[in-house]
């Protein structure tokens, strides 16, 4: 990896989705288009204040779980991993959902609980599974995923238990919540978990290296001179505290951290160093047209994120399948 | 250290005992998670500089086991490991990898790396933690891949390669590291004659010529004869004999550690034994 090659590839992401941003902030169910920003009115108010948080929260989700994907792809040497199939996006959500059903965020307005617990059960949940899968005192990755796969059912139907034990008023959209939703919220919520995360992004970059080498196996890795447990444990740790922290802001959504690496990885190849950011910035570009096409589709009702990212995501990650098998690392 | 043996190949290594050795279990004590008993207890293994090694014995003797313990991958319950003086327990990963690796035939490369990606990987113990690679890592990088004869196959993707061909960009990103000691665990399993050659000949040159320490862990007992200087046959997780090949392999010890039947004779060109196995079932 060439320094010029990375910040080519980087440039043209980050030109891509401030592209994406701009397009998706002009298109919507009322008329306003992007020529209004310089109008002022009621529609300038419809682009700034309604359609650019969302989409800023939907490029924040999205490269939160894109760079997270790519990182359960690398340290579990599984190109099936992902925070949602792994059961981590249901542990924070149930997390996040436990301390909505008491009530707590109401009580303690100013500190981020849903995230705190979001990420508890994110962090729970890691390292149940982890313990799980261990055999012989190595992880072993196939278990893992069946054992996440599993857990996630569970979560799900942990929260809908709870749901229909307490009242249901305080739970309005909640089952939109849990297919994943981008919500329309305030600038000063959406500023400090894209800070959250965009840091967690960047110390993930950072440790590339080191997942290029997890990536070739434990053993391999710690030849070559890692300190696989403590940069296991490390990686692992940042990636679901960026799961955790959109999570309890959008709800499970599933297919963005399995599909957009691998997309990521046929364009700009398998060095984690330019996989992780691009990741990061394919998963947000993805998102906020995803987010754009479930705002428009039937609009003026409004689609759940996470029903476009799979209708999607799912077809074409098969095709995708489809058409590497026998040439690839699939097998 | 074994005994002076009367041949040439026993002179070549008899020294090794006054010089330090360039790694060294010393007493090691090691038992498998959830195994009853210890497969070593207090095993003692000295390798000088420039040995090249074969590692011997039937399946589950502990080969592969005591490899990863003296490339630090496994750490002994017992005793230590020392590396050019050195305990390895106590190296950080980084400076233990710029001294000493291991090619395992397992861990299949994940992911759509390219040949030159994979083999820059052996420069990571070289760069600062989050550097990236420098020109100088690049020549390192081609420096190994001609030592291997791979130089054409530099962008071509790894899992396009043959097993043969993987087998030896496996031992460049090892290369890449610049260790003076290289450990490998089977490194012709699974390879038919011509690939398996290959990679002899690769070992034996690296080790000539540049006196890297190699230690080989290996099935065919005639490849080990022909390529090392020095045969170590474990049995059971004990050392029953350390020596030149021709003292090593006698059919009396075949009999006893690998319960088969088997004449030795002697190859005619390289005078290196030669093991004959025999069956007891004499029908066609």
């Amino acid at each position: 990896m060439t320094r010029r090659r990375l910040a080519g590839a980087l440039l043209i992401l980050v030109l891509a989705l401030a592209a994406t941003v701009i397009v998706c902030a002009g298109i919507g169910s009322s008329d306003a288009g992007l020529g209004d920003l310089f109008r002022g009115g009621d529609a300038a108010t419809t682009i700034l204040r309604l359609r650019l948080p969302r989409l800023l929260l939907a490029v924040v989700a999205g490269a939160a779980l894109g760079a997270a994907g790519a990182v359960f792809q690398a340290v579990l040497r599984n190109p099936l991993a992902d925070p949602y199939v792994l059961g981590i996006s249901g542990g924070a959500a149930l997390g996040a959902f436990m301390v909505t059903a008491l009530g707590l965020p109401a009580m303690l307005p100013l500190l981020p609980v849903r995230q705190a617990c979001a990420f508890l059960g994110a962090a729970l949940t890691v390292a149940f599974i982890f313990a799980l899968s261990r055999v012989g005192g190595r992880v072993a990755s196939y278990p893992m995923l069946l054992i996440g796969v599993v857990t996630n059912t569970v979560y799900l139907a942990l929260i809908l238990f709870i749901e229909t034990l307490v009242e249901l008023t305080r739970l309005h959209g909640l089952r939109i919540w849990m297919i994943g939703n981008i919500p329309v919220e305030p600038y000063d919520l959406i500023a400090p978990v894209g800070l959250f995360v965009a840091a967690g992004i960047l110390a993930i970059a950072l440790y590339g290296r080191d997942l290029n080498l997890l990536s070739a196996g434990e053993d391999a890795a710690r030849s070559l001179g890692v300190e696989v447990e403590r940069s296991r444990a490390l990686l692992v740790l940042l990636a679901s505290m960026v799961t955790a922290a959109v999570v309890s802001v959008t709800g499970p959504i599933g297919f963005v951290g399995l599909i957009v690496p691998h997309v990521a990885r046929m364009v700009f190849g398998p060095d984690h160093r330019l996989l992780v950011p691009a990741s990061a910035l394919g998963g947000g570009i993805f998102l906020a047209a995803a987010d754009t096409a479930a705002r428009t589709v039937l609009a003026p009702t409004e689609l759940p994120v996470g029903v476009i990212t799979a209708l999607c995501g799912g077809p074409f990650f098969l095709w995708l399948y489809r058409r590497q098998r026998g040439r690839t690392y699939f097998e | 250290m074994s005994a002076a043996g009367t041949t040439d190949a026993g002179a070549a290594h008899s020294g090794a005992g006054v010089a330090a050795p360039r790694l060294e279990a010393r007493a090691i004590r090691f038992r498998h998670p959830g195994a009853g008993t210890p497969l070593f207890d207090g095993l003692s293994i000295a390798f000088a500089a420039g040995e090249l090694t074969g590692l011997i014995g039937p399946n589950g003797s502990g080969k592969t086991t005591l490899l990863k313990l003296l490339a630090g991958l496994l750490r002994p319950d017992a005793g230590q490991v020392r590396l050019e003086g050195h305990s390895l327990g106590a190296m950080a990963a980084r400076d233990r990898a710029r001294r000493i690796t291991i090619v395992l035939p397992e861990a299949p490369i994940l992911f759509n790396f390219t040949v030159m990606e994979v083999v820059l990987m052996g420069r990571a113990p070289h760069l600062g933690p989050w550097g990236l690679e420098r020109p100088a890592d690049y020549d390192a990088a081609r420096r190994a891949l001609l030592d291997v004869d791979l130089a054409e196959c530099e962008t071509r993707p790894v899992h396009e390669l043959s097993s043969g061909e993987r087998q030896r960009a496996l031992i460049a990103r090892a290369l890449a590291q610049e260790p003076s000691i290289l450990l490998l665990d089977e490194p012709t399993a699974f390879l038919d004659l011509k690939h398996a050659l290959e990679i002899d000949v690769i070992l034996r040159r690296l080790n000539a010529e540049r006196g890297l320490t190699v230690v080989t862990v290996s099935h065919d007992l005639n490849l080990a004869a022909r390529q090392a200087r020095r045969l170590v046959l474990l049995q059971q997780g004990r050392i029953v004999a350390d020596g030149p090949p021709a003292e090593v392999l006698t059919p009396a010890r075949l009999r006893e550690v690998y319960e088969a039947d088997a004449e030795v004779m002697r190859d005619p060109v390289t005078g290196s034994p030669l093991v004959i196995p025999r069956s007891s079932w004499r029908g066609r």
